[in-house]
C-alpha cells in the first residue's frame, strides 16, 4: 500500500468545458479527511463529471486537484491513491468474487492480498461467496462487492458514483445505513454523488448541492435544508412554500418584517439575505401550523386538498391571491380540517427564509419528481 | 406463439403441449437433412473410397485396406507437416494484424464502424482465385514492393531465415505464407470484433481506477474477455488455411507442396481415388485433434 501523506482532498477552480458547453464552471471545493461528503444535484449538473475528474476518469480544461499537499491533477488514474465504485459496478465478469476483490492489491503487488481482501468481504458480510462469479450475485451483493473491491485499497479518497441507485427502495435504505456503518468503521474519505436528496441527507455530513455545472451551496444537511441559500436548494432538498414579499424598512436587531401581499409577516434577521428588498419568503411545509400558534405570522386560506399518509397528513390550503400552500401535519392528535374549510396557517418566525427574489421560484422543483 | 397458447388455455391443453414438444425438431430437420446428404453421406463414401483397391478403367473393390493409411503418412509426411506450421504461422500474423484493428472498429471506431467492416470483408466480392492472383502481381520481381524489399534487404533478411531461396518474394514459402494470411484475415477479424465489441469499456475503466496500467488493463482485462474471439478467429483461420491449395500452387514452387495441393493432384490428375481420400481423412482426423486439444487449453468453456 502507497504511504504517501493522506489530508483533506481540494479542488482548486477545477473546471471541465466541452466543444459546446462547460460542464463544471470553476469549482473551489475542500473535503476533510475522513468526512462523508456528498455532491448532490440533477442529472447533467456536473457532479459526475467532477467525480471522473477526481478519479482520473476524465481530464480537466483548467484548475488542479489536491490530496493533502500532494497535487494530482497531472497523473493517470491507475497512479491515483484514489477509488471508485462505479454506477454499473463494473465487476470483472471473468473473475471470482475474491479475485475482483484483490485486483487493486495484486497491481501493487501486495503479498497479503488474498487475506486482506478476505477480511473485507467479511466487514460487507460475504465472505460466503468470495468463490463465485459476480454474475452469480443478486444486485445488492454485487453492489457490495464493488465496495469492498474499492474499499480494500485502503484509497486517500473513496469515490461513489451513484451506487445505489440500480437498487429497490427497501435495499437502497439498508444500504445506505450500511455504507454509513463502513464508513465510520474504516474512516476513509467518501466522496457520495448523488441526485437523491435524502440519500444525501442521511448519509452525508456535508453536501455540496450543484446545479448546472455550479456550486448552488455548501452544508451540513440540516444547514441545507433550514437555510437554504438559493430557490434551488429549497426546492431540491425538499418542498418549499415560497411567497412574494417585500422588505419593510427597519426592523429590531433579531426580527425583520416583510410585506407579503398586503400582510405582514416577520422572519429572523439572520435568515435574510444582506441588501435585497424583493424576497421569496420560504417556509418548509412540516413548519406550518394550521390554526393561531400565538406569533405574528398567520395567513387564511381554503382547504383544496387533503391526502392523509399514516404518520401526517399534507393539506393544500389556497390564498386569497390563488397560491396554494402546501401544509403537512403530523397526525399527533392535534386538530384537523376537511376540505373546503377555512383555516388558519401559522409559523414562528425563525422558521422562515428569505431568498432574494430575482431568482426562480420553480428552480429545481421539477426536478424532484423525475428521480423519486 | 406456441409458450403463449400454453398459458392461456391453461395446465389443461394436451394438444398445444405436443405441438410444443416436436416444433423444435421439426425446425432442426431441414438442418439435419441438409448435413445427412451433403456432409454424412459423402464422408461415409470417402471412407469406404480409401479403403478400396483398383483403378479407374477398371472399377474398385473394397479390400479394407488399412494400410494404405500408413504407406500415405510415410509418403506425405512432410506435406502434412508443412500445411500445419504454414497454417499456424498464417494464423499467427493474422491474429497479429486483426486484434488491434478490430479493437479499433469495435470501441473507437464510431459512427464509422459499419464501413470500416464493409471495407474488411469488401474482398469478398472478387473471388479467392483471383485475389491470390493478384499477389503473383504483387510479389512479382517487376513491382515496386520486390525492388524495395530488396533496397531495404528485407530479401536478405528472409534469405537468411530461410523463406525465400533467392533475391524475389514471389514463389517461395515467405509468399505463400503472405497469402494464407491475407486470404483468411478477414475470418480472424470478424469473431474478434464481435467479442470486442461486446466489452463493456467501463470494465476497461475500471480497471484503471484499480491501478492497472494500459498493458495489465489489457494482459488481465481485455484479453481474457476476447478469448473466446481470438479461439473463434484462430480456429477459423487455421482449419482452412491447413488445408488450402490454391495459395501453394499460385504463389510458391514444388518444395512449398501443401497437403491440400497433394490432394488435389491424386484426385484430379493421378485419380488415385483411395490415396486422396486417405489423405483427406488423415487431415480430418490430425485437425480434429488438434482443434480439440486446443479449445480445452485455452479454457474458453465458462466464457462463452
Amino acid at each position: 500500500m502507497s504511504e504517501q501523506s493522506k489530508g483533506d482532498l481540494s479542488l482548486v477552480a477545477l473546471t471541465k468545458s466541452f466543444a459546446t458547453f462547460t460542464a463544471v464552471h470553476p469549482l473551489d471545493l475542500t473535503i476533510p479527511q475522513g468526512s462523508f461528503f456528498a455532491l448532490l444535484g440533477p442529472s447533467g449538473c456536473g457532479k459526475t463529471t467532477t467525480l471522473r475528474m477526481i478519479a482520473g476518469l476524465e481530464e480537466p480544461t483548467g484548475g488542479r486537484i489536491r490530496i493533502g499537499e500532494t497535487d494530482i491533477t497531472d497523473t493517470k488514474a491507475y497512479q491515483r491513491n484514489v477509488n471508485t465504485v462505479f454506477q454499473s459496478y463494473a465487476l470483472f465478469p471473468h473473475m471470482t468474487v475474491v479475485d475482483n476483490v484483490m485486483f487493486g492489491l495484486r497491481r501493487r503487488g501486495d503479498k497479503d492480498a488474498k487475506a486482506k481482501a478476505n477480511e473485507v468481504l467479511e466487514l460487507v458480510q460475504l465472505g460466503q461467496v468470495a468463490n463465485k462469479k459476480p454474475t452469480q450475485l443478486s444486485g445488492g451483493m454485487q453492489q457490495r462487492v464493488a465496495l469492498a473491491r474499492a474499499l480494500v485499497n485502503r484509497p486517500d479518497v473513496l469515490l461513489l458514483d451513484e451506487p445505489l441507485g440500480a437498487l429497490d427502495l427497501k435495499l437502497r435504505r439498508q444500504m445506505q445505513i450500511e455504507l454509513k456503518r463502513i464508513q465510520q468503521e474504516v474512516g476513509l474519505t467518501f466522496i457520495h454523488v448523488t441526485h437523491d436528496q435524502e440519500e444525501a441527507m442521511t448519509m452525508a455530513d456535508s453536501i455540496a448541492v450543484m446545479n448546472a455545472g455550479r456550486m448552488e451551496q455548501l452544508g451540513d444537511p440540516a444547514t441545507l435544508y433550514e437555510q437554504p441559500r438559493s430557490t434551488f436548494v429549497a426546492n431540491f432538498l425538499g418542498q418549499s412554500n415560497l411567497l412574494r414579499a417585500r422588505v419593510n424598512p427597519g426592523g429590531t436587531d433579531d426580527m425583520v418584517t416583510v410585506r407579503a401581499h398586503d400582510v405582514d409577516l416577520e422572519v429572523s434577521r439572520e435568515h435574510l439575505p444582506d441588501g435585497v428588498g424583493d424576497v421569496w419568503l420560504g417556509v418548509r411545509p412540516e413548519k406550518l401550523r394550521l390554526g393561531e400558534s400565538g406569533g405574528p405570522n398567520h395567513l387564511r386560506g381554503i382547504v383544496r386538498d387533503v391526502s392523509f399518509s399514516g404518520v401526517a397528513t399534507q393539506y393544500s390550503v389556497e390564498m386569497p391571491w390563488g397560491q396554494e400552500l402546501i401544509v403537512i401535519q403530523q397526525n399527533d392528535g392535534s386538530n384537523r380540517a376537511t376540505l373546503g374549510e377555512a383555516v388558519t396557517v401559522s409559523w414562528a418566525a425563525q422558521h422562515g427564509f428569505a431568498l432574494d427574489a430575482s431568482q426562480d421560484a420553480e428552480a429545481g422543483a421539477e426536478l424532484v419528481d423525475d428521480h423519486g | 406463439m406456441a409458450e403463449t397458447a400454453v398459458l392461456s388455455t391453461g395446465s389443461a391443453a394436451p394438444p398445444s403441449r405436443r405441438r410444443r414438444n416436436w416444433v423444435p425438431y421439426a425446425l432442426l430437420l431441414p438442418g439435419i437433412l441438409w448435413l445427412i446428404v451433403f456432409f454424412v453421406l459423402p464422408m461415409v463414401t470417402l471412407a469406404s473410397q480409401s479403403l478400396q483397391e483398383g483403378n479407374v478403367d477398371d472399377g474398385y473393390v473394397f479390400t479394407a485396406n488399412f494400410s494404405i493409411y500408413v504407406d500415405a503418412l510415410k509418403q506425405y509426411w512432410p506435406q502434412f507437416v508443412r500445411s500445419f506450421v504454414y497454417a499456424g504461422i498464417a494464423t499467427g500474423l493474422a491474429l497479429l494484424l486483426a486484434y488491434p484493428l478490430a479493437y479499433f472498429i469495435a470501441q473507437k471506431a464510431g459512427r464509422h464502424k459499419n464501413l470500416v467492416l464493409v471495407l474488411v470483408i469488401a474482398p469478398f466480392f472478387t473471388s479467392f482465385l483471383i485475389r491470390t492472383l493478384a499477389w503473383r502481381t504483387i510479389l512479382s520481381d517487376d513491382w515496386f514492393i520486390t525492388t524495395w524489399a530488396q533496397n531495404l534487404h528485407i530479401t536478405d533478411f528472409l534469405q537468411a531465415v530461410g523463406l525465400t531461396d533467392n533475391d524475389s518474394l514471389l514463389n517461395s514459402q515467405f509468399a505463400v505464407i503472405m497469402g494464407l494470411t491475407y486470404n483468411f484475415l478477414p475470418f480472424m477479424i470478424l469473431p474478434l470484433y464481435t467479442s470486442l465489441e461486446r466489452l463493456d469499456p467501463r470494465l476497461i475503466e475500471a480497471a484503471g481506477d484499480l491501478y492497472a496500467s494500459p498493458w495489465q488493463t489489457f494482459r488481465k482485462v481485455t484479453w481474457p474477455l476476447s478469448l473466446p474471439g481470438v479461439v473463434a478467429g484462430t480456429l477459423l483461420t487455421f482449419i482452412p488455411a491447413a488445408g488450402d491449395f490454391i495459395n501453394a500452387r499460385l504463389l510458391g514452387n514444388t518444395q512449398t507442396t501443401m497437403i491440400g495441393s497433394v490432394i488435389d493432384a491424386q484426385f484430379l490428375r493421378v485419380l488415385d481415388y483411395p490415396l486422396a481420400a486417405a489423405l483427406s481423412f488423415i487431415l480430418l482426423i490430425l485437425i480434429v485433434a488438434m482443434v480439440s486439444v486446443y479449445v480445452r487449453r485455452a479454457g474458453t468453456e465458462e466464457l462463452l
